[in-house]
């Protein structure tokens, strides 16, 4: 164990959230303190500098996507942006009849929920399942087509598995039926290249806070030409945004995303092979080192910092309390308000029993192979032990197939 | 969420882990929850002249789950069978400070160590003879 290791937690949970990084923090203090003006005050100096950095930020975020900045709005975040996206098409397109939209089960909650809120005020929602791997398919995506269809909601990647989906496809089959796409691309965005024009992208959600930017700022991707998509607003005010999200600017948090979203660009093809290789890394010495651990979704498929994997046998919150100084989660149940494990691997087709033993660990530009490697050797030992007091694990021992047992469930 | 600190002491140091001969008439085995709920928990007893002289636990289930098992394999070690019999799920959710979601765990405790006694008492009652009693 190094000194390093043993004194602060190691942060392992990057597909939650990223620590700022310092240069972007560094590029954003300014607007604090210095440059407090507002973007939409047009008469002083502070306000147009406040205006030029906004439309700084705004070239970079659409120059990283291979779009024009016109094509970017700022938002609060994802949340709001899947929010504006699903909720402003179907109200624009609610008077040429269009009330059908296709998503998948194992999206995040801001898409899964906002459409079971159009489902109560009278749209129709298809949810397509996934297969073993987390995917979803463009031929899936094309039977569920209907004439009425008025929008395509899939995620670029998973933000509990990281499997991604074939966009490009996807998006090729949306655009030859006329029918627009929106992906939520808030864990894809910075780590894999994401291309508006080749991937046939209409809308896209994306997040700072995913991509060492602040937390509270993000933005939605609407296409203006070919097609051009319009959208009705969601947040009514002083038509910000050009009308279609009022709300002064959030103009430090909008820098900071300027500067993360360049950084990102710039650094994206080092950073994601050296993700990548120290993923690998890791997952090579779990699977290896570790019986009865399992990769949840496909590998192939996937970003490079995100792991997900399941040790038989253990709960997963038990077994984040073994790892109390690393930041992790898990698809048990018993870390969830519900009681429920993980929809998306249970929508993968798991066994509940091996969704309630995942852990999901994600690596990003901070992680040192020397955490990796604490980590790994802490893993194996608490699952060990954990085993060692599993009742499961005994009975699997002894050869009894889990499944013949008569449990009760309560 | 923040654990107990005897929850904590209990996850990090369990008493009383491991088996029981399943096959010893002295020894009662009570098996409950389920891998897909995310929890099993199997309990077993010694019953030497009705007095419980030995318990031995084994649980799959969170932190809480774990530390209510361990509890109640100390507190039942030298209690008759009746006096474990009366243990209350709500004296080991008081114990380890558990909160209102992680009350289930406590229950299944109190589950386990009930089947351990009914197993045990229903091998006493097939070892005596016909036993009349049967509630399964
Ligand atoms: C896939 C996905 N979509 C949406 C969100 C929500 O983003 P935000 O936190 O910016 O609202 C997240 C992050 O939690 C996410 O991972
Ligand atoms: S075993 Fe799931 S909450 Fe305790």
């Amino acid at each position: 164990m190094t000194q390093q290791a043993a004194k602060r937690p190691i942060y392992l949970d990057y597909a939650a959230t990223c620590p700022v990084d310092p240069r972007v923090l560094e590029a954003m203090l300014p607007y604090f303190s210095d440059r407090y003006g507002n973007a939409a005050s047009r008469t002083h100096v502070f306000g147009w500098q406040a205006e030029e950095a906004v439309e700084a930020a705004r070239r970079e975020i659409a120059t990283t996507l291979n779009a024009d900045p016109k094509e970017i709005t700022f938002t609060s975040g994802a949340t709001e942006s899947n929010n504006l996206a699903i909720k402003g098409v179907v109200e624009y397109l609610a008077e040429s009849g269009k009330k059908h939209l296709v998503t998948a089960v194992t999206e995040h909650k801001a898409v899964l929920d906002t459409c079971k809120h159009l489902e109560r005020h009278g749209c129709e929602v298809t949810y397509l399942p996934v297969g073993v791997d987390g995917r979803v398919t463009p031929e899936q995506v094309a039977a569920a087509l209907r004439p009425d269809t008025a929008l395509v909601s899939l995620m670029f990647a998973n933000n509990e598995t990281g499997v991604i989906n074939p966009v490009t496809e996807i998006g090729a089959v949306c655009r030859a039926a006329g029918v627009l796409f929106h992906t939520d691309a808030v864990q894809a965005f910075g780590k894999v290249p994401v291309d508006v024009e080749a991937m046939h992208i209409d809308l896209a959600s994306l997040s700072a806070h995913k991509l060492y930017g602040p937390k509270g700022v993000g933005a939605l991707y609407i296409r203006r030409r070919k097609p051009r998509v319009r959208i009705a607003p969601q947040i009514h005010g002083g038509g910000h945004e050009r009308g279609t999200r009022s709300g002064t600017l959030n103009v430090p948090g909008i820098v900071g995303f300027g500067y993360a979203a360049k950084l990102a660009r710039e650094e994206l093809a080092g950073e994601s092979a050296h993700v990548l290789e120290l993923r690998e890394h890791l997952r090579r010495r779990l699977v290896t080192e570790i019986p009865h651990a399992i990769v949840n979704g496909s590998l192939e498929h996937r970003l490079p910092g995100t792991l997900n994997i399941s040790f038989a046998y253990v709960e997963g919150e038990s077994l984040l309390m073994g790892l109390k100084d690393i930041a992790v989660s898990s698809g048990s149940a018993c870390t969830s308000a519900s009681l429920e494990p993980s929809y998306v691997l249970r929508a993968m087709g798991l066994d509940d029993e091996l969704a309630h033993s995942s852990l999901r660990i994600t690596i990003g530009r901070f992680t040192t192979r020397e955490e990796l490697d604490f980590v790994a050797d802490l893993i194996a030992r608490e699952v060990a032990r954990l085993r060692d007091m599993s009742p499961l694990w005994e009975m699997v021992q002894e050869g009894i197939d889990l499944r013949t047992i008569e449990w009760t469930p309560h | 969420m923040a654990y107990s600190n005897k929850v904590i002491d209990h996850y990090e140091h369990p008493r009383n882990v491991g088996s029981l001969d399943k096959g010893d008439a002295s020894v009662g085995t009570g098996i409950v929850g389920a891998p897909a709920c995310g929890d099993v928990m199997k309990l077993q007893i010694k019953v030497e002249n009705g007095v419980i002289t030995d318990a031995k636990f084994k649980t799959y289930g969170c932190g809480s789950a774990i530390a209510s098992s361990s509890l109640v394999t100390e507190w039942v070690k030298g209690m008759s069978v009746d006096q474990a019999m009366q243990i209350k799920n709500s004296q080991i959710a008081e114990e380890l400070s558990l909160p209102p979601v992680k009350i289930h765990c406590s229950v299944l405790a109190e589950d386990a160590i009930k089947a351990a006694i009914r197993d045990f008492q229903q091998k006493q009652g097939a070892a005596a003879g016909p036993a009349g009693d049967s509630d399964h």
